[in-house]
């Protein structure tokens, strides 16, 4: 369901010499309103460009969830007189491709393409029709309208999905970040609640723009004025209402699967928090750091519990969740679950030791050159950073953010953000 | 003029001549190749080493045996014990991890390029000197059984896909599912991963792929160093399990928890054994693309959006693979269709192009998709050094990369007739469908008292 994965950033650091060179990011407004972030870069004859706009899932209307999705997906099916196959024949013919989807708080829209004046404009012209001149064709609607239902209900038979929709549920009650596409909620939607949609939330005003890759700085802003200059006027939605922690509640759920899904979690952060250095670095040594992290070690090495299981904090426009999860055989899910919660407890109660804390510090500075060293990974970056309204200098500083942190520092940040007595617990498939 | 002519003319030979250099390649005396792509871009590096032994050559009771070895390979050797592999490459600020596939084995750490001799050095340590501890052994292979309850157990096309690979093949290995069945992993021993690994586990069985930030010449230096002393021995004869010829088409069904149907439809097809004198594995992957290569189609202009027939509707093939080839259809019916009706739907579109062959624009369309891809793949690191792995793994050589392009470039409309005419007929298709069965159950909750 979440289309853009977690990705923390994280930067350099003195331990390891590295120099932490991010990537020059540009910034200007473009005259649309929509505020520009861009990174230059020749070495190869590729372009990539990703508009965000506050129109996730969250900004769906009450009753009729699933319109923002379907607003994100049918942008592309029929714009500026083309239908969907045009769109996509052109695109093709031309080696260019457009991605993106909808998480709770982003829509996104993604191009890349060849950066050859042949290949990218023609490209970046049906980019702008799609963004302008979304047509929402009805026949398209309709049929797209039944697609959703069906893999909605699909998705309603898969344990990993019952326990994710569960466990947001459960978070976040009554709360737009709660709220759940159901078939039902999409049989609700009617044509005209897309463009309607798209009016309000697909403004220039509240888009960001990410371009990144072999174009001039004068060709840039052109390009960035060219793209939003057709975007609908208007200031976009209300800020969504804020969240509150919800009880401490644990749900079973009964399924056939051979394997029980466990979730614990709660609403913990909100991006541009600076808490989210001591969590970050906390969090690697509780179940953020892969194989040596103390959920790895304790649940799938010593024990043989589970394939996979993991902590993450995942900060959002409001707060989003710190989650742990792990999947394991039916019969074993109550000895894994009470396992993890003594290892969340005496994490909470001791935080990491001074071994652990440099362990992290090392891979946390260590790994910043890996998580910027393609196109890809740096518009990635340089979007977050644009749509969240992160400083520019985010990381470049990260290295110095991350070096700082102490042991205390972590034991307090935990204290903040992760109350036992608001964890919800989802437990799919169990016994 | 003349010679301003003829400078120009050596310069523009020149700069294809020094691409050409790169990647570098060099062969320790011990058989192990160590291949390095210089990629300057960002200060890093990708670390690759490739083991030519997958679940194909594993035998009837021990499958999934080179899965299980995998796991077993970051559970320490005398000189850096169980979790000090993980452990290392995480101070080094690096990301490891390992896959199987039926052909090969690999392993690889994405790391600061100052870190590369260090894994070199670990991945040459494990190479030859692995501890397999019975103990560690034990609690590993629990972790791998919930690995196959998570990744086929409970995913129903996992499961099908499964089933589908062990009716189209009764002979050849490729039948069996790479994780291996559940009873040969309950009844695993330690020293079942201690064979694989004195047999398979030889440089002479393996190569190393390093893209990044490095210098070659340095590279090749470290390589003679830290794997330079390992030694070779004689690999066991690999006998080819050649698949009897199908002659007839073979169906199954699989129940299971879920809401749609799907049809999993699979031909036999060649794939590459000679880059330059083959034509078919070519045709094929055009055909492949022109069918699902973008969302404009055939499948997805025909049978979702314009009949209505499908809500999912996908093609596959893989040209390149050391057992034989298939060709995959794979499907969803929408509401109120029957998979008959889809798998008819399927077939309606493989007979038109055996009868009308493709269209221009079509095959045209294809090709400029493969030509940006391969400017698109230069972008990240860890994926050439994937291509170079899997092309070597197969035993073609990355060097016929760009032959093999062009071979691609020049399949001609008639090409892709012929190849839907030659291998999409019934006596050598299997057909799996999954019947969706309802979910019993009746959602329970409580509240809990808080947790400490």
């Amino acid at each position: 369901m979440k289309l853009f994965k977690l990705f923390a950033f994280l930067c350099l650091g003195l331990a390891t010499q590295i120099a932490c060179a991010g990537p020059k990011i540009e910034h200007w407004v473009a005259p649309s309103g929509t505020r520009v972030f861009f990174v230059e870069n020749h070495a190869l004859p590729i372009l990539d460009v990703q508009i965000d706009f506050a129109a996730g899932t969250a900004y769906d209307p009450v009753g009729k969830t699933g319109v923002a999705s379907m607003v994100r997906s049918l942008l592309e099916m029929g714009a500026d007189g083309m239908d969907e196959t045009q769109i996509a024949s052109r695109m093709a013919d031309l080696g260019a491709k457009l991605s993106g989807g909808a998480d709770m708080d982003r829509a996104s829209v993604s191009l890349r393409t060849l950066s050859a004046v042949d290949k990218r404009v023609p490209a970046l012209d049906i980019l702008r029709a799609v963004l302008a001149s979304p047509q929402f064709p009805a026949e398209t609607f309709a049929r797209e309208k039944a697609r959703t239902i069906a893999s909605l209900k699909e998705a309603l038979t898969r344990p990993e999905a019952i326990a994710g929709r569960a466990f947001w549920s459960a978070m976040y009650p009554g709360h737009a970040y709660g709220q759940q596409s159901t078939p039902e909620s999409v049989a609700e939607i009617g044509r005209d609640d897309l463009p309607a949609f798209y009016r309000t939330h697909y403004t220039a005003a509240r888009a960001t723009l990410a371009i990144v890759g072999d174009l001039s700085r004068a060709d840039a802003e052109a390009l960035a004025q060219q793209l939003t200059e057709g975007l609908p006027a208007g200031a976009g939605a209300a800020p969504l209402s804020d969240t509150l922690l919800p009880v401490a509640v644990e749900q079973r759920i009964a399924h056939p699967a051979a394997q029980a899904h466990v979730l614990i979690g709660l609403p913990a952060i909100k991006r541009g928090d600076p808490d989210i250095f001591p969590l970050l670095v906390g969090n690697y040594s509780l179940g953020g750091g892969g194989f040596v992290s103390r959920l790895m070690k304790e649940v799938r090495d010593k024990r043989g519990f589970a394939y996979s299981v993991y902590s993450y904090f995942h900060p959002m426009a409001l707060p989003g969740p710190f989650q742990i999860g792990l999947q394991t055989k039916k019969a074993q899910a109550n000895d894994a679950l009470k396992l993890t919660r003594e290892i969340l407890a005496s994490f909470l109660t001791e935080g990491p030791s001074e071994s652990e804390l440099k362990a992290a510090k090392q891979n946390l500075v260590g790994s910043f050159p890996l998580r910027l060293d393609s196109n890809r990974k740096i518009l990635e970056n340089v979007a977050v950073i644009g749509f969240y309204g992160m400083p520019l200098d985010y990381l470049e500083t990260y290295a110095e953010n991350i070096e700082k942190v102490t042991v205390a520092d972590i034991k307090a940040a935990f204290s903040r953000h992760v109350k036992p007595g608001h964890l919800v617990t989802i437990v799919v498939a169990g016994e | 003029m003349r010679y301003t002519r003829l400078t120009f003319l050596l310069l523009a030979l020149a700069a294809p001549l020094a691409a050409l250099a790169n990647p570098f390649e060099h062969q320790l005396a011990n058989g192990l190749r160590v291949i390095v792509k210089e990629d300057h871009r960002a200060p890093t590096a990708a670390h690759m080493v490739w083991y030519r032994a997958g679940s194909i050559d594993e035998t009837n009771g021990t499958t999934g045996v080179a899965h299980v070895l995998e796991h077993m390979m970051f559970k320490g050797t005398p000189s850096a014990g169980p979790g000090e592999f993980n452990r290392r490459v995480a101070a080094a600020g690096g990301r490891d991890n390992a896959f199987t596939s039926r052909d090969y084995t690999a392993y690889f750490q994405q790391i600061p390029k100052q870190k590369l001799e260090e894994m070199m050095q670990l991945e040459a340590d494990r190479m030859s000197h692995l501890n397999l501890d019975p103990k560690e052994f034990a609690q590993e292979i629990k972790v791998v059984m919930e690995e196959r309850r998570l990744r086929t157990d409970d995913q129903p096309q996992a499961m099908l896909f499964e089933q589908m690979s062990g009716v189209a093949f009764q002979s050849h290995p490729y039948r069996v599912p790479i994780i291996g069945w559940m009873n040969d992993l309950e009844n695993m021993t330690a020293q079942d991963a201690r064979d694989w690994y004195e047999r398979w586990y030889v440089p002479n069985n393996a190569f190393v792929v390093i893209v990044g930030d490095v210098d070659h010449a340095q590279v090749f230096k470290w390589a003679e160093q830290y794997y330079g002393p390992l030694k070779s021995r004689p690999l066991p004869v690999r006998k080819p399990q050649d698949e009897p010829v199908q002659s007839g088409i073979r169906r199954l069904t699989l129940k299971a928890p879920a809401e749609l149907p799907v049809v999993l439809m699979s031909y036999k097809v060649p794939v590459i054994r000679d880059v330059e004198k083959d034509v078919d594995p070519y045709a094929l992957e055009m055909l492949s693309a022109i069918l699902d290569g973008h969302e404009a189609a055939r499948f997805s202009k025909h049978l979702i959006r314009e009949q209505r027939l499908a809500v999912a509707a996908g093609a596959g093939y893989d040209a390149s693979s050391r057992g034989p080839g298939l060709f995959f259809l794979q499907g969803s019916p929408s509401e109120g269709k029957a998979p008959a009706e889809l798998e008819a739907g399927f077939r309606a579109e493989l007979a038109r192009i055996q009868k009308d062959g493709v269209a221009d624009d079509e095959l045209a369309r294809a090709k400029a998709q493969l030509v940006a891809s391969q400017i698109y793949k230069l972008d990240s690191m860890f994926g050439q050094a994937m291509e170079i792995g899997q092309m070597e793994s197969v035993g073609i050589s990355y060097k016929r990369d760009k032959r093999m392009i062009e071979k691609l470039q020049a399949v001609s409309a008639e090409q892709v007739q012929a190849v839907a005419q030659k291998y999409f007929r019934d006596d050598v298709l299997t057909v799996a469908e999954l019947d969706p069965q309802p979910l019993p159950q009746t959602p329970r909750s409580r509240a809990a008292a808080p947790r400490h």
